[in-house]
């Protein structure tokens, strides 16, 4: 009765009905598409590798159940190095990240600094041009950081698009926490840490994700930078198994590791191994998206 | 930051001798310069210092001789692009994708955000978004794995085709199909994320609108038309104007992971042929040359359609 009356009141007709219906149906369907192609992974890479193989079709379940490909995949060493360096360039990354953006920030939204405005022009002047992909390079191997994990950490320490994010997060914290704290004695160094950056906890989260996102799936400058393989991180190791075709796995493995029994399954249990994990964080931070993305649009 | 002198003080220290003003200026912002230096030496070495490099477009550089010791060549490297034979078939592709990823990428996210916007339970959208979102987190070597395992021959793809009447075949290896190969699988990996600016623009829109359109009769279509639209519309146009602004940044790192030799008649863009001459064959000179010609027309897109953003929709990125 309630609910009748309800939908009078919001002015339910056929057309709203038939309006809702088709809408409903296009997100089931933008869902399924979405969906699907990930649900098939997860499926192929626990299905059994020659029954895979005799059904090239759709996958609605695993075909001869067996987890064998994710057991080569935690153990095939390349597949470990490939994991190791990129935790490697997450560890020394992020904090490095976060420091030089908290820095850069707080330095471009304070007010009475003489030498701001050049300071600024210099900053920006980097959003819009670039040396570009070669001197960029030749600038890798000049500082002698060529193959080396460096290579992929100091290059990205620090995002501009980021950096301004940051300072108007920090433009949001009250000019009186922070005059208080100088009276109390506290430099800016400790400003900083003390008082601003706890209060910009969620911007320094969606900071962290877009950073540590940006890390882990990024594959072309190690292309660049890296010779050997193992120092290559694990999206270079992924590309070498899915898009190059490489038997880099084989020539990699141990004399009892069975690369070609799991040839196919294992393409599928690496796809789910390096893809859960950022795909089990985001949900966490969704609700701060709007907010980074937001401020990121308007002011880059 | 804010520690502001009286303003009297302000009003004194602005008469005061330049050099007592820099050195009170350095006494009292000592901390915020120490932390800007770290900043401006990571930019000075991996941004300005690449920017120098720069000159070996005007070189004929060997490693060997290093930067300095490379004789000059003034604009060869250049006049060898423009008289290169693929000079025209590269820009032709660079445009060609971007346009078309900008014809039917761009509406995508805007319709997804209105269709949203309709719908009234919450538990619902919010499942709808989360999913949406996931496929802007998996990494684009995934991606293009996926789409390349799903392009075989035997793959997911040619048994839709056969179920059409289609014949089985590698769409990856036909050029026809790269540019829908290429376009679909990025508004299926952007449209979720992409959406979320459009959503929440679409908040500060007066809910009262709605209600008076109702009162006047308006059905779901014509409210979404005459008053969700015009409510994003600035949004709309900054965003229009970015990616204008951005015409030569085709996404290469996809290209890259996605064409092959049968596909270079379509999909070879400026910066994969960089890639290909500068790295791959050692060309370095002729690459920064060639990459240097794609930021000059970019960083003119980028200040043509900012003044056009600025003379019709009052709006400037800078």
């Amino acid at each position: 009765m309630e609910k009748r009356l309800d939908r009078k009141r919001r002015g339910t007709s056929a057309g709203d009905v038939a309006f809702n219906l088709c809408n409903g149906v296009i997100m089931f369907f933008l869902m399924f598409v979405t969906v699907y192609p990930l649900y098939y992974v997860l499926c192929a890479s626990f299905s059994n590798n020659v029954e895979l193989l005799a059904h090239p079709g759709a996958l609605w379940y695993p075909r001869g159940f067996n987890w064998g490909a994710y057991r080569l995949a935690f153990t095939h060493p390349l597949l470990l190095s490939g994991y190791r360096n990129i935790l490697i360039v997450l560890a020394v990354s992020l904090p490095l990240n976060i420091v030089l953006t908290l820095f850069c920030g707080y330095f471009l939204s304070s007010k009475n600094v003489f030498f701001k405005k050049p300071i600024l022009a210099i900053i920006m002047f980097t959003m819009f041009f670039s040396g570009g992909m070669i001197p960029g390079y030749l600038n890798i191997r000049d500082l002698g950081l060529y193959d080396s994990l460096w290579s992929l950490i100091l290059p990205g320490a620090m995002s501009v698009y980021n950096a301004i994010i940051c300072k108007t997060a920090i433009d949001a914290v009250p000019d009186s926490l922070i005059e208080s704290a100088y009276i109390d004695g506290a430099n800016d160094i400790v400003i900083i840490f003390r008082i601003v950056f706890p209060l910009i906890m969620p911007t320094v989260a969606v900071l962290l994700l877009y950073y540590g996102v940006g890390h882990w799936n990024s594959w072309f400058p190690a292309s660049l930078y890296i010779e050997s393989n193992y120092n290559l991180p694990i999206q270079n190791v992924m590309r070498a198994i899915l898009i190059a075709n490489s038997n880099i796995l084989n020539s990699a493995a141990t004399e009892n590791d069975k690369v070609n029994d799991f040839a196919e399954t294992i393409k599928y249990s690496a796809i789910v191994i390096t893809t859960v994990p950022v795909l089990c964080i985001y949900p966490f931070l969704q609700k701060y998206f709007v907010k980074g993305v937001m401020i990121g649009a308007v002011k880059g | 930051m804010r520690k502001q002198p009286l303003a009297g003080a302000a009003a004194i220290s602005a008469r005061k001798p330049l050099g007592m003003r820099l050195s009170e200026d350095f006494k009292q912002n000592k901390y915020k310069y120490l932390m800007i230096l770290p900043v401006l030496i990571y930019l000075i070495v991996f941004a300005y210092k690449p920017m120098y490099g720069l000159v070996i477009a005007f070189k004929n550089y060997r490693p060997a001789l290093g930067i300095e010791g490379s004789p000059w060549v003034g604009f060869r490297q250049f006049r060898l692009f423009f008289n290169d034979v693929y000079f025209w078939r590269l820009l032709k592709n660079t445009f060609s994708i971007s346009l078309l990823s900008i014809l039917f990428g761009f509406p995508a996210p805007i319709i997804l955000a209105l269709l949203l916007n309709e719908i009234k339970n919450t538990a619902f959208k919010r499942t709808v978004q989360t999913i949406t979102y996931m496929p802007y987190f998996i990494s684009l070597v995934v991606v293009c794995g996926l789409i390349k395992t799903y392009a075989q021959s035997n793959g997911l793809m040619s048994q839709i085709a056969v179920q059409f009447g289609g014949q089985p075949q590698n769409f990856l290896m036909n050029p026809d199909c790269f540019y829908p190969i290429y376009i679909i699988s990025d508004i299926w990996q952007g449209i979720g994320w992409n959406s979320i600016i459009y959503l929440a623009a679409l908040t500060s829109i007066d809910q009262e609108q709605y209600e008076a359109a109702r009162i006047d009769g308006a059905g779901r279509f014509q409210q979404m038309w005459h008053i969700t639209l015009p409510g994003i519309l600035p949004t709309i146009i900054i965003l229009f104007i970015l990616r204008m602004g951005g015409i030569l940044n085709v996404g290469f790192e996809k290209i890259l992971l996605l064409y092959s030799e049968p596909t270079y008649t379509v999909a070879d863009v400026i910066s994969t042929y960089v890639y290909r001459k500068g790295i791959l064959n050692g060309a370095y000179s002729f690459g920064a040359a060639v990459g240097l010609f794609n930021s000059v027309v970019n960083v003119f897109f980028l200040a043509v359609f900012n003044r056009i953003g600025r003379k019709f929709a009052g709006m400037s990125l800078y």
